[in-house]
């Protein structure tokens, strides 16, 4: 039965890892997942409510810590309701099924007369009664997770699929110290680093003693272009980094390529390209074009999206701690908010040439990251400075500008694709090429390099190892490249470009953005060419029935709105919608934008969105739509406001000024529609909306003013200029 | 340097010996223990510091603890109305209205000021008055009902 355990169940099957009947009546449930905002505490707290009939407000969730929470990897790709929850959801129900047989000892009876109310069992065949936590009575489990257990049925649920209130949302509004910023350990220092100006300079030299003596420093400590300092007070920290970066001297060694050759730097420098097959890259050799000799017409286009941040709220920050404990040794504690506490242990271990033993990883949150930022960053710099304090904590945060600057961003991308049309509208042949640097930037023990920017600064460096291409289904560059529609021909390429301008890594939906921006916009372009509705045109080429149930969605809803039209003949107004169905096996998602042109300013303002989510069994429907909502939104902002710039000396965006989002007057109103399919298994949500949102507005664009824009983002001088040409 | 200041926190006055150029956000956070003024940028661009003073809305990060000195500054740990949540923080709890709920503190500080000045704002009210505030989570409409539905919660009063 065990082989039908969830993975990371098999992995750790010790009941006890997992679920811990406290003595004030709360349960405690672990998971390896970690929050990032996005709700996953209270998700998993539903699912272990439901399975053991325990009211949702005791039930207490402990994430990521690497000696108490089971090891599920990586906080990512919206895996965590599929992955985690399916574990907590077993573990669950083998808790209840060995509590009840408990119970119905004790009771004298069998496990069918019972039943349970907030974790009191009772005997209908009388009125004894007994709490899970009488039964327990402090005691472990120490069983294993068998599989013999079988969770609830779906029709049997009372929690699952309800509103529910977000279980951390408590403690946020009365501002409590809930993030790793607000740590306060005895004895606590601060910490900060000095980073190059860019990439490409070396430290040179600084007047030490000028900074040593300033009030309050502890320690500067200098390892190569790894520069950091320590002070016993925050404003005391504060103030020797910013005397340093006015004194310190600096040596360029190269400069970064001209931003304006960007995408041609993408398209023509050498690149691993492979075949991508059902979603899978193929190690086989690029196939020529497909064409359909009865095609009456072939359309190209070329689609770009530039370097964009993760732009987290609150920088980068970690605690860090070096003990000698008696009979371990040295030991690190690391409190991080790394989306894999795990993870990050192992590759601080290869760097701090230490065993990963000891070294105890321990999540706290920060703001919402969005994918890989600097938190892992932040918590290799922070046991490194803490080195020079052995036995006092270090607190260290990243300042604006070192988020801005040093976090690995979402790469930019070049989407290139052609089809052949029949006459009768249908696509007959899709040609695919999609290139990019590498999405997979994280910081994994590996023995040719390390990720961490502390490892390339140190005067014994470890360099960056070279970008591999991604062969997982789905998993990069490639995600969401090869089209969810029925095709008989396709050709889709992608190439891992090598040599990356600017540091890249994860964010939110990887190449999903990209590609799906690409091919629901060529949609757009593909029906105008055939002359045919871009709904019907899309209807036209899905058999997927619950595709077309979303994309129905959002059209029916939008028929219904009357917008209310400014008459001020400089506006033009348009809707525009995009579908896709991410990795082509999760969520799928539709998005349809109603927005305005102002045609003497060339300013896009979004007006209001439907989005139709389905996601399979709808844990938490309020998280859902937040989280489809909020993806929507980053997604605007990604696609009508944001890119990294940079010059030859390095990043020129560096604050908020410099890379502006998109802000509250900014913010259309949203309608999200929920499709719940309780007999399917949960599906991830929480990067489903933002490729979709990227094309809604393009196509939306092109309906308000017949300008194509195929370059993100789409600011004022790009409409411009697309109206020029 | 250091000098002796006087705050008047949520109501109780406290008395710091301090470099007087701190910011003041430090001096909450890490003299007075007052987490909720979250840091964000320290230069005025994402409101997550903003507390108030003497019944404006202003930065933490920029403003100097000497320019504080014998003023009164709320923060959201003083916001509260006889102990029971103030609406507006209510409202956000029932509307789940954030994800990370970093952005939070700035939002709830600024929205109590706004619902002093107009009981009954509209969205695009709401929305020109959070214009110096940042979200990147998306959490804005559900911020937006939340302050709607509290400004209707405290007519009813
Ligand atoms: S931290 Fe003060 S405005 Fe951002
Ligand atoms: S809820 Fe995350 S920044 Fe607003």
């Amino acid at each position: 039965m065990t082989d039908r355990l969830p993975f990371t169940l098999r992995q750790t099957p010790d009941l006890d890892r997992w679920i811990t009947f406290n003595e004030d009546g709360t349960v405690t449930v672990c998971t390896g997942k970690v929050e990032l905002g996005q709700g996953i505490k209270t998700a998993i707290a539903i699912i272990c409510a439901e399975e053991l009939d325990v009211d949702l407000h005791n039930i207490r969730v402990q994430s990521g810590d690497t000696e108490a929470a089971p090891n599920e990897f990586m906080t990512a790709g919206s895996g965590s309701i599929e992955a985690s929850g399916a574990a907590v959801r077993q573990v669950s129900a083998e808790a209840r099924q060995f509590l009840l047989q408990r119970a119905a000892e004790e009771m004298h009876t069998s496990i069918e007369n019972l039943t349970v109310e907030n974790g009191i069992v009772a005997n209908v065949q009388g009125n004894e009664n007994i709490s899970y936590w009488q039964l327990m009575q402090g005691r472990n489990f120490k069983v294993s997770a068998n599989g013999e257990a079988t969770p609830k049925p779906f029709a049997d649920h009372t929690k699952v699929g309800k509103r529910a209130q977000r279980i951390d949302l408590a403690d946020k509004v009365v501002g409590k110290p809930v993030y790793i910023q607000d740590m306060v350990l005895d004895n606590m220092v601060h910490g900060r680093i000095l980073r190059p100006p860019g990439y490409h300079f070396r430290f040179q030299s600084l007047d030490q003693d000028g900074i040593r003596s300033m009030p309050g420093i502890i320690d500067l400590v200098i390892d190569g272009s790894f520069i950091g300092i320590i002070a016993e007070r925050e404003e005391q920290v504060v103030n020797a980094l910013e005397k340093m970066k006015q004194i310190t001297q600096w040596a360029r060694h190269g400069e970064l390529p001209d931003q304006e050759a960007l995408h041609d730097f993408l398209s023509t420098n050498a690149s691993h390209s492979l075949p991508v097959i059902d979603g899978t890259p193929v190690e086989e050799p690029v196939p020529d074009f497909v064409t359909a000799e009865s095609a009456v017409t072939t359309v190209n286009a070329t689609y770009t999206k530039p370097f964009h941040m993760h732009g987290s709220i609150g920088p980068s920050a970690a605690v860090a701690l070096w003990q000698s404990e008696k009979g371990r040794g040295e030991t690190l504690t690391v409190w991080s908010h790394s989306q894999g506490p795990f993870v990050v242990r192992g590759a601080m271990a290869q760097v701090l040439k230490i065993p990963e033993e000891s070294i105890r990883v321990i999540h706290r949150e920060n703001a919402g990251c969005y994918g890989h930022n600097g938190a892992d960053d932040a918590a290799m710099d922070a046991a490194l400075l803490a080195k020079a304090v052995q036995g006092r904590p270090l607190l260290l945060k990243w300042t604006r500008d070192d988020e801005h600057s040093w976090e690995p961003y979402s790469p930019a991308m070049v989407m290139k694709v052609q089809a052949d049309l029949l006459r009768d509208g249908h696509i007959a042949a899709w040609n695919y090429d999609v290139f990019s640097n590498t999405h997979g930037g994280r910081p994994v023990a590996r023995a040719d390099g390390s990720h961490f920017i502390a490892a390339w600064h140190m005067a014994d460096p470890i360099a960056k190892p070279e970008a591999r291409p991604g062969k997982g289904s789905h998993s990069g560059i490639h995600r969401n490249a090869d089209p969810y529609y029925d095709l008989p021909q396709r050709r889709v390429i992608k190439h891992l470009v090598k040599v990356a301008p600017l540091r890249t890594s994860s964010t939110r939906g990887l190449g999903a953005y990209g590609n799906v921006f690409a091919i629901e916009s060529f949609m757009d372009e593909l029906a105008h060419a055939a002359g045919m509705d871009p709904i019907e045109f899309r209807l036209m080429h899905l058999t997927d029935e619950r595709a077309a149930a979303v994309i129905e969605a959002v059209r029916d809803q939008a028929n219904t709105i009357d917008l209310v039209r400014d008459d001020n003949p400089l506006l033009s107004y348009g809707r525009g919608m995009a579908f896709s169905r991410y990795k082509n096996a999760k969520c799928y998602a539709a998005v349809c934008v109603d927005l305005s042109v102002d045609l003497e300013t060339s300013n896009i303002h979004l007006i209001h969105a439907v989005i139709a989510g389905d996601a399979g069994q709808i844990i938490d429907p309020d998280g859902l739509s937040n989280q489809l909502e909020g993806g929507f939104i980053q997604s605007a902002s990604w696609t009508l406001k944001e890119q990294v710039l940079y010059d030859a000396d390095g990043i020129t965006s560096r604050d908020w000024d410099s890379y502006p989002i998109l802000t509250f007057p900014e913010i259309p109103t949203v309608d999200v529609i929920l499709l719940d399919h309780p007999e399917s298994r949960s599906l991830g949500a929480g990067e489903a909306t933002q490729g979709p949102a990227s094309a809604a507005i393009a196509n939306a664009v092109s309906d308000a003013v017949g300008l194509r824009l195929r370059d993100v983002p789409f600011t004022p001088e790009r409409l411009k200029k697309a109206a020029a040409s | 340097m250091q000098q002796r200041i006087t705050l008047t926190v949520n109501g109780a006055d406290r008395h710091l010996t301090i470099d007087p150029e701190t910011p003041l956000l430090y001096a909450l956070r890490n003299d007075l223990g007052l987490s909720s003024p979250r840091q964000g940028c320290s230069q005025e661009q994402c409101g997550a510091c903003r507390v108030i003073m003497d019944g404006e809305a202003i930065y933490a990060c920029t403003t100097k603890v000497k320019e504080a000195n014998n003023r009164r500054i709320t923060t959201v740990e003083g916001v509260s109305i006889d102990g029971a949540l103030h609406p507006v923080q209510q409202a956000i709890l029932d509307e789940n209205a954030a994800q990370c709920g970093y952005c939070l503190s700035g939002i709830i500080n600024r929205a109590v000021l706004l619902l002093e000045k107009n009981p009954s704002p509209d969205r695009s009210d709401i929305q020109t008055a959070f214009k110096d505030h940042l979200c990147r989570c998306g959490a804005h409409n559900r911020i937006i009902r939340a302050i709607q539905n509290a400004a209707r919660e405290m007519h009813h009063d």
